[in-house]
């Protein structure tokens, strides 16, 4: 700035312009401050050549005077005085109101950096489309989101949303301040009106889904869910969509007849386990695990029933599986168990398969208590020969140790384990036995 | 942090002043302002005052207008930004921080973690050396100076007792934040949750029918020693230490009256105050086992080396697969998952669609929101079909081209980065080789924090720029971050500082900070001779990030 000291002084101590008014809860240096950077920068405005040149059109239509400068009325008499013509019409002039009016005149940086204080700053005077995105681009620059919004506050309330929008949408930063901000106000309209406008279709959908979330009742929320369906989803998310409203439809009849036979009292299952919560808005897994727990026998043709379930929504052989296991296991219906992993094959031979692993197995059977004759027939099934020995000393499935230790002709290893039994017991005796086998080769 | 209870406010007397301290967010002036208004209609007059803390936001004050009740509440601030939870580690307590940033893309905060920063060089500034990494950082930074500026002469001429600052932004490093803690004051945080410096231990650790709330700190003995060790040693050194304190208590059996009256007026308080701190860290070391014998953390900590070494990845994603099929715990798989796409640079799209349907399966078809939340933040993407278009040029794109052509890159890209984890743990050798067992009882490099699987980057990135005074010889791996560094050194400054205040460093987590890279960090200072202080605007974990980025409370 090449002013002179003495241009300084003028300006602080000239009166030509209004006082200032500040926040009470300024203390005098940031006053001070402030008042020094106020009056600095009305250099801006006083030197500043004004925006718009008036065209001053007389009576016989010459144009007359070029420049006026603000609060300077010589000019216009003086342009007045030129003029030869007799008649006066109403003179094109500024509107009166328009005349600066320098206590609450900030240029962008200055508004941007009362906002960032937290000073209560009046945006009005920023009414033209290219002031308000200087005021915005000057907010941007100082990286500080509260700022950003309050600028956007501002922009939403005095410009259309299509221009708003229109703006917004190559700047990127400002952008996404809006969209938190709409969000956090709830302004659901807007927001699907923007993401609508920016053809962000996914961005829509999921916005309108998310709505779901708020509504409690189960009717009201199907409803709802259901006109999600043919939203702009990607083709897996409409998939989960669709998924989302069947298996909620399902658990309100489900859990309509459920509470219906509970309280009736007739059925033994419900009598026996009485239901500790609700069906409705839980996952997939859960329903399916409630539905073998209290409908497992049920053919395929009801809405309750496991089979239908995982009909519908095309459950993975593992995942209905494991959680079969896991609902008649803690039921200790072994025969069930048994039923899940028994096959046939061609020859009319059963076998025993799991699409999850055996060792898998074992682990749910023991978290449920199931006795050792149980555990220890699956045990035996599991492929994997270390797997298997851990978990049979694990949960002391005695005679599968030993087997296996005597298919390993593992001698060692046998010898440990004949002092974890009981002494005297069959298994020790059995342990004595394969010892003393002159048939195995053992190999330690 | 602020807890303001916003549950039915029923008085049982007339209270005439009602003052609420809160956060600056428009749920709570709505809650605000829906009881002043229930008040007008029920003809009740009382004075209200609402103080926000950290401060006012614009965006509140439009709110109470709004509704109507601006000017019946009367708004102060709290400028609370700094919480000192120990001797080297402070926290601006903004938890929201990382999503409102890292997710929405929202730099409300960012006025306030450079007001925290402005608040330290006042009192220990200048700061000779500045670095930095991130986009948030750089912003920070930018705001930073401007403030500096602006208050000049606050600290100009002053002798800087802080040599060197360094930021960074959570998401350089998101897979630290993610892995599993195993040194003790990281356990501790994921298993019982640490909060504001303190603990609630319940009764399975306190073997009594009460709990007990714990301050961790640098003034409990016990845990001092313990803290950064990684869990293996912590048992052992506790029972030692339970031996010794019994060897002290026994020594009285031996003494005169003298000696005892000595023993009691002198020794016998400390004696018992340690022996209270040994017993709730013995019993915390308890849980703690029981707890991840029960979840077999052995296995899972394999799964997770193994992702970050790159080998078994489809063994690793099948035990993902089970985890999820087994409903073991929504935060879990998703972490887990989140930590293959970091590792592997976004999940194969086969993999993404299995695993996602079967977590929506498991655990609520509502999560399809926190899948388009991760996505967003680059926690959990996609591989996309040939390589994905940087963010700059979706924007051109969906100007220039067919709206349909931009679909592809939707919005999505502009906040999220490309991970290249693997390229990036070469180049700066985060996976040390190993030859025979990797010594935890005397660590020799920082990955003893997660076993000697991994050094965690974010501490790496600190070592190798503090080493080099610069980033020279980094590029490659800035590149690979595909973020903007900075660095600024003021020899004007540095000459002013002492050789002592030159070894100490302010590291500042944009985002949050893990107890591990805080133990990571102190191994370093003792190494190289620095001291570190930590400045995070939150203490977190993997369950917290998880959390946050979930759509539904889980």
């Amino acid at each position: 700035m090449n002013r002179t000291k003495g241009d300084e002084e003028e300006y602080w101590n000239s009166s030509k312009f209004k006082a200032f008014t500040f926040d009470d809860e300024d203390d005098e240096l940031s006053q001070l401050k402030e008042s020094k950077r106020a009056v600095n920068s009305l250099r801006d405005f006083v030197d500043d050549e004004d925006d718009d040149d008036l065209e001053r059109v007389s009576w016989s239509g010459e144009p007359v005077g070029s420049k006026t400068r603000p609060g300077s009325f010589q000019s216009l008499s003086d342009a007045l005085s030129d003029i030869p013509a007799k008649s006066y019409a109403p003179e094109l002039g500024r509107p009166k109101g328009e005349y600066r009016d320098y206590s609450n005149d900030w240029s962008p940086s200055d508004t941007v950096w009362r906002l960032r204080k937290g000073k209560v700053c009046s945006l009005e005077r920023f009414r033209s489309l290219q002031d308000k995105l200087r005021l915005l681009e000057e907010a941007v620059s100082v990286h500080d989101g509260n700022v950003i919004t309050a600028v956007l506050i501002f922009l939403k309330r005095t410009l259309s949303k299509e221009i708003l929008f229109r703006e917004l949408e190559v700047r990127q930063v400002a952008l996404r301040h809006l969209i938190h901000f709409l969000k956090e106000i709830g302004d659901q309209k807007l927001l699907l009106d923007l993401f609508r406008f920016l053809d962000r279709t996914e961005e829509l959908a999921l916005s309108h889904y998310r709505e779901h979330l708020n509504i409690q009742d189960p009717e009201k929320r199907k409803e709802f869910l259901k006109t999600c369906i043919g939203l702009p989803f990607s083709a897996e998310d409409s998939a989960h969509i669709q998924d989302h409203y069947t298996l909620l439809e399902r658990q309100i009849i489900i859990e309509a007849n459920d509470r219906h036979l509970e309280s009736a009292g007739q059925t033994e299952i419900f009598r026996k386990h009485p239901r500790k919560a609700s069906i409705l808005n839980m996952p997939l897994v859960t329903t399916l695990f409630y539905s073998c727990f209290y409908h497992y026998t049920e053919a395929e043709g009801t809405f309750s029933s496991p089979v239908n379930l995982k009909k519908t929504f095309k459950i993975p052989d593992k995942q209905y599986v494991l959680t079969a296991l896991a609902a008649r296991a803690k039921l200790r219906a072994w025969h069930d168990v048994d039923a899940l992993f028994t096959t046939k094959n061609w020859l009319g031979y059963t076998k025993k398969r799991a699409p999850i692993g055996f060792h898998r197995v074992v682990e749910i059977l023991h978290k449920n208590s199931a006795p050792v004759q149980i555990l220890q027939e699956y045990v035996n099934l599991v492929e994997d020969v270390d797997t298997k020995l851990n978990l049979a000393t694990k949960f002391k499935c005695h005679d599968v140790v030993i087997d296996t230790c005597r298919d390993l002709k593992d001698r060692q290893q046998l010898l440990a384990y004949r002092s974890k039994v009981d002494k005297g017991s069959a298994e020790e005796e059995k342990i004595d036995a394969i010892l003393n086998s002159s048939q195995i080769r053992w190999k330690n | 942090m602020f807890v303001m209870w916003f549950t039915s406010l029923h008085f049982r007397k007339f209270t005439p002043r009602l003052c609420f301290l809160v956060r600056p967010r428009i749920k709570n002036m709505r809650y605000v302002a829906g009881l002043v208004n229930a008040d007008k209609l029920a003809g009740r007059t009382r004075k209200y005052k609402v103080i926000f803390s950290p401060q006012k936001f614009h965006a509140c004050e439009m709110v109470l207008e709004e509704e109507g009740v601006y000017g019946d509440v009367s708004c102060d601030e709290w400028a609370f930004s700094l919480l000192p939870l120990d001797v080297d580690l402070l926290s601006m307590e903004l938890p929201e921080f990382f999503r409102d940033y890292f997710l929405e893309g929202d730099q409300r905060w960012i006025n306030t973690a450079v007001q925290a920063l402005h608040l330290l060089s006042t009192l220990y500034g200048p700061f000779p050396n500045c670095y930095g990494i991130g986009r948030c950082t750089k912003m920070s930074y930018e705001l930073w100076r401007k403030l500096e500026e602006e208050e000049d002469g606050e600290t100009k001429g002053r002798r800087p007792e802080i040599g060197h600052l360094f930021l960074l932004d959570r998401d350089v490093d998101f897979v630290t934040a993610l892995c599993s803690q195993v040194v003790y004051e990281g356990l501790v945080d994921d298993t019982f949750r640490i909060k504001c410096g303190s603990v609630d231990f319940g009764p399975e650790v306190t073997s009594s029918d009460r709990s007990l709330k714990v301050l961790l700190n640098a003034e409990d003995k016990v845990f001092n020693e313990i803290r950064n060790e990684h869990f293996s040693n912590v048992f052992g050194f506790l029972s030692q230490k339970a031996r010794n304190l019994q060897a002290q208590y026994d020594r009285r059996r031996g003494m005169d009256i003298k000696q005892m009256k000595n023993f009691v007026s002198q020794e016998l308080k400390g004696l018992k105050q340690e022996h209270r701190l040994l017993s709730v860290h013995i019993g915390a070391c308890e849980s703690i086992m029981k707890k991840k014998t029960k979840q077999d953390f052995q296995e899972l900590i394999k799964t997770e080396h193994a992702l970050l070494e790159g080998f078994n990845i489809r063994e690793s994603t099948s035990y993902i697969e089970e985890h999820i099929d087994r409903q073991v715990s929504p935060i879990e798989s998703l972490r887990l998952m989140c930590l293959l796409s970091l590792t592997e640079n976004g999940l194969i799209p086969k993999d993404y669609r299995s695993l996602k349907t079967q977590y929506l399966q498991s655990y609520g078809p509502e999560h399809l929101l926190t899948f388009s939340n991760l996505r967003r933040a680059g926690l959990l993407t996609e591989q996309a079909p040939g390589d994905t278009l940087t963010a700059v040029e979706s924007k051109v794109s969906k100007l220039v081209t067919d709206k349909a052509a931009g679909k592809i890159t939707d919005a999505f890209s502009s906040l999220a980065k490309r991970s290249n984890f693997r390229a990036i743990s070469k180049k700066l050798n985060l996976i040390p080789r190993v030859d025979g067992e990797y010594d935890l009882k005397v660590p020799r490099d920082m990955a003893y924090v997660f076993s000697g699987a991994y050094v965690p980057l974010s501490c790496r990135l600190i070592e190798q720029v503090l080493e080099r005074r610069s980033w020279q010889g980094l590029d490659e791996v800035v590149r690979l971050l595909n973020c903007s560094e900075l660095a600024f050194t003021d020899m004007t400054k540095e000459d002013k500082a002492s050789s002592e205040s030159l070894r100490l460093i302010l590291v500042v987590f944009l985002g949050g900070c893990t107890f591990s890279e805080i133990s990571a960090l102190r191994f370093l200072g003792r190494e190289k001779g620095y001291r570190f202080i930590f400045l995070t605007t939150a203490v977190t974990n993997s369950a917290r990030l998880m959390e946050a980025m979930s759509e539904v409370k889980a």
